[in-house]
């Protein structure tokens, strides 16, 4: 009896060892971050989507920017403002992690912060929202890069959270303005969108802006097929047989795809005029581009790719990228280059301020609230959000198919005050007030 | 009253483990503590599965109810301004049990792929209903879970993540106890023997329909309190709980860490998110392939699960 007692009580703790050697074993404390003080290098999270459905279109572009920018920084190869060599002198590493990294985005994220000085990320306005927070418990300055969804800062507001890009919202009302300065005598308004929140935002966006444009437009039959339905043949029947004059679709990836392989051989792209708010990456698609049509409305999230302005930094951009990766950068690589170049800005104002090399965090959010910094897409402000949510100008365009070779034709621009909400309105109530404060949009 | 032996063990063993692992986050970095305690959290969903798994009822849907239970501490806080993080697990745990009461009946009927089909019909159902009415839940971008109190206790921005692990670890020692005093006792046996031949149980006069229910009610609270924690730790809860490849998961930690002890699936989990957090670091461009192969290579080694190379090991020495 004894012994069995014995045996049983050694069984419980050999039980306890083994469990505790189990999480020590792989649950190895990590060396603390390097002193902020003097760095040899600065060391840059990179996260964006390495693996799933988003990383074709949207994460290796992005990856594949970051790289780029990130070994000519370190040769002091970019054009001005930018020839300065790593950020101020100082060398940048980038660290790479997968969006979709386990276990869960948030315990990623900390993993990332506890080695790198920033992080540079996020393509789901899920993650972005999530990580935010948790952004702030780490105080880790975290640059996020593409994800939409306006929620971030129109709800909360963040010291160590910078986003150098614009939200959805902007990019569904220029889609507005131009369907409706393009078509005066829009009647009827449908759209397929994806049914999570980046297509029932744009969606919702979309439609109300047409509204607030014009009450007498009638919106009808749109469709929200699940996202990475692969087939649409049902939607797309429902939008023949409604025959709307213009049909919004916020879809990307391999669905934007997949409808344009579908719908255009029954006719939904010639009946209708479409408008693919995020479809400017299928141009940049080899043996999917060819099967675009003319007359497309096409977006890039803000005037990227075929619609970046002329400058000397895209002409540098576009060709490092090409050179070396034998493809356009699509938008989510113009969108990497505006949070690599913001935090550069960023980076070496906060120097010249605090007459150091090696500024604290502290001094470069300081100099990042309200940066104005020049990207290949142009000059992009930190306007919103108290200086850390950036506003973005809008264009888009048309697709003309000219030798088996498909252009935009038509581009039109939107000035920051014409598609951004000022500072304190939610884009939401913007566009239901019929955008005060717009001005300088064109005809 | 009189107190089993068994049972005495059983609680020196629980608290001797949540000892050990309370001196461990005192020594761990930041991330490696938050890692476990997502693990530990997550854990108790996995002892639901692994739970039910022993009564022969594999469930493809236990998301539901982790997913009710992240979902019942973030309208907890939102609707009802409940800020003490103990309440809002209470809230979490009846939410998830009330709701396993309702549909219990109907899904314990079921047996083998059905019961795994139905269930995993459920935790989908939930997941459109997340997604569709996106205005009152957010949608796929999910809801904002705030910093809670603990036992009153507002802990600073920095503080909180360790609040949170003794939390968790306070919360995972209770179920780990309950779970073990659970498999002692006669109705454990009883649902261990509804896997093994239901008929002859109900010869023996017990009754198989109470048996599999009550397993099914306590996996379902044990899961609305992993909910509730990983909705507390992460601080923010999305429809992807009740997506079926998290459950998924949840099945694939209790497989790898066996069901025949109730620490086996907290082993199975600990490892699980382990190789998970430190492939994708190292490995980010295939790091699922590398997770594929490892537990492939577990699983064929160990069909019984890591917990059996314990019991191989322990079997050899008592001999």
């Amino acid at each position: 009896m004894e012994r069995q007692c014995f045996m049983t009580f050694r069984r419980v703790i050999m039980a306890a060892l083994a469990a505790t050697a189990m999480a020590s074993a792989t649950l190895v404390p990590s060396s603390p971050a390097a002193a902020q003080t003097q760095p040899q290098e600065l060391k840059i999270g990179i996260v964006t989507f390495l693996s799933g459905a988003a990383a074709s279109p949207f994460g290796i572009p992005a990856r594949n920017g970051a790289e780029i920018l990130l070994e000519s920084i370190n040769k002091g190869s970019l054009p001005a403002p930018y020839e300065k060599k790593g950020f101020g002198g100082v060398k940048v590493v980038p660290v790479f992690m997968d969006e979709a990294s386990g276990p869960d985005p948030i315990s990623a994220y900390r993993r990332l912060a506890s080695s790198v000085d920033f992080v540079i990320g996020y393509i789901s306005s899920e993650h972005c929202l999530s990580v935010a927070p948790a952004a702030e418990e780490e105080q880790k300055l975290t640059v996020l890069f593409d994800c939409g969804t306006p929620r971030i800062f129109e709800d909360n507001s963040y010291r160590y959270v910078f986003r150098t890009t614009a939200t959805a919202a902007v990019d569904n009302i220029a889609a507005a303005r131009y369907v409706y300065s393009r078509y005066p005598n829009l009647k009827t308004v449908s759209g397929i969108n994806q049914n999570y929140a980046w297509g029932q935002d744009s969606w919702k966006d979309f439609s109300s802006a047409i509204k607030s444009l014009d009450s007498k437009v009638k919106i009808d039959a749109a469709q929200f097929p699940a996202i990475f339905a692969g087939s649409y043949s049902s939607q797309i029947s429902t939008l023949l047989a409604a025959d709307p004059d213009v049909i919004h679709s916020s879809f990307w990836g391999g669905d934007a795809e997949g409808l344009l392989i579908q719908g255009a051989p029954l006719g939904l792209f010639s009946r209708s005029h479409v408008v693919l708010t995020a479809g400017e990456p299928i141009l940049h698609r080899q043996g999917i581009a060819s099967l675009m049509p003319s007359g497309v409305v096409l977006g890039a999230r803000g005037p990227h790719g075929p619609l970046a302005p002329e400058n000397k930094l895209d002409a540098w951009f576009s060709k490092a990228y090409a050179d070396r990766y034998n493809t356009e950068p699509a938008y989510p690589s113009y969108h990497m280059a505006q949070a690599v170049l913001g935090l550069k800005a960023a980076y070496e104002k906060a120097q010249a301020a605090s007459h150091s090399e090696h500024p604290t965090t502290a001094q470069v959010i300081a100099a990042f609230t309200h940066l104005s910094f020049e990207t290949p897409s142009g000059t992009i402000t930190m306007a919103l959000g108290k200086g850390h949510q950036a506003v973005e100008p809008a264009a888009y365009g048309v697709t003309k198919v000219e030798n088996g070779k498909v252009t935009l034709t038509d581009v039109k621009r939107y000035p920051v005050e014409c598609v951004n909400p000022p500072e304190g309105i939610k884009a939401e109530d913007w566009i239901a007030r019929h955008f005060p404060g717009a001005k300088n949009c064109p005809k | 009253m009189k107190i089993d032996p068994g049972n005495l063990r059983r609680l020196l063993g629980v608290v001797l483990l949540v000892a050990v692992l309370a001196l461990l986050g005192l020594w761990l970095a930041g991330w490696t503590r938050f890692l476990l305690t997502v693990a530990l959290g997550e854990s108790l969903a996995v002892i639901g599965v692994a739970l039910l798994m022993r009564a022969g009822l594999v469930s493809f849907g236990q998301g539901l109810f982790s997913a009710v239970g992240a979902y019942a501490v973030a309208y907890g806080m939102r609707l009802w301004g409940i800020h003490e993080a103990l309440l809002l697990l209470a809230v979490a745990v009846a939410a998830s049990t009330l709701l396993a009461v309702a549909i219990g009946p109907l899904i314990c009927r079921y047996r083998q792929i059905f019961f795994a089909m139905i269930s995993l019909a459920f935790s989908m159902v939930l997941y459109s209903i997340l997604l569709k009415f996106n205005t009152a839940t957010g949608g796929s971008d999910g809801m904002e879970v705030t910093a809670a109190t603990v036992l009153g206790y507002h802990a600073a921005a920095k503080a909180l993540a360790g609040v949170y692990y003794y939390l968790t670890l306070a919360c995972f020692g209770v179920a780990l106890f309950a779970t073990a005093a659970y498999y002692a006792s006669p109705a454990g046996y009883l649902a261990r023997a509804v896997r093994d031949n239901e008929i002859r149980l109900e010869y023996l006069g017990a009754s198989v329909s109470r048996e599999t229910f009550r397993a099914y009610i306590f996996a379902a609270a044990l899961t609305g309190l992993s909910g509730g924690l990983f909705a507390l730790a992460v601080g923010h809860v999305s429809p992807t709980l009740a997506y079926w490849t998290k459950s998924g998961e949840f099945l694939f930690a209790a497989l790898l860490g066996g069901t025949s002890s109730p620490i086996a699936p907290v082993v199975g989990t600990v490892v699980f998110e382990s190789l998970n957090s430190y492939l994708s670091a190292y490995l980010p461009n295939v790091w699922q392939m590398a997770l594929g192969a490892i537990m492939l290579a577990i699983i064929l080694l160990m069909p019984r699960g890591l917990w059996s190379l314990y019991e191989r090991f322990s079997a050899r020495h008592a001999a």
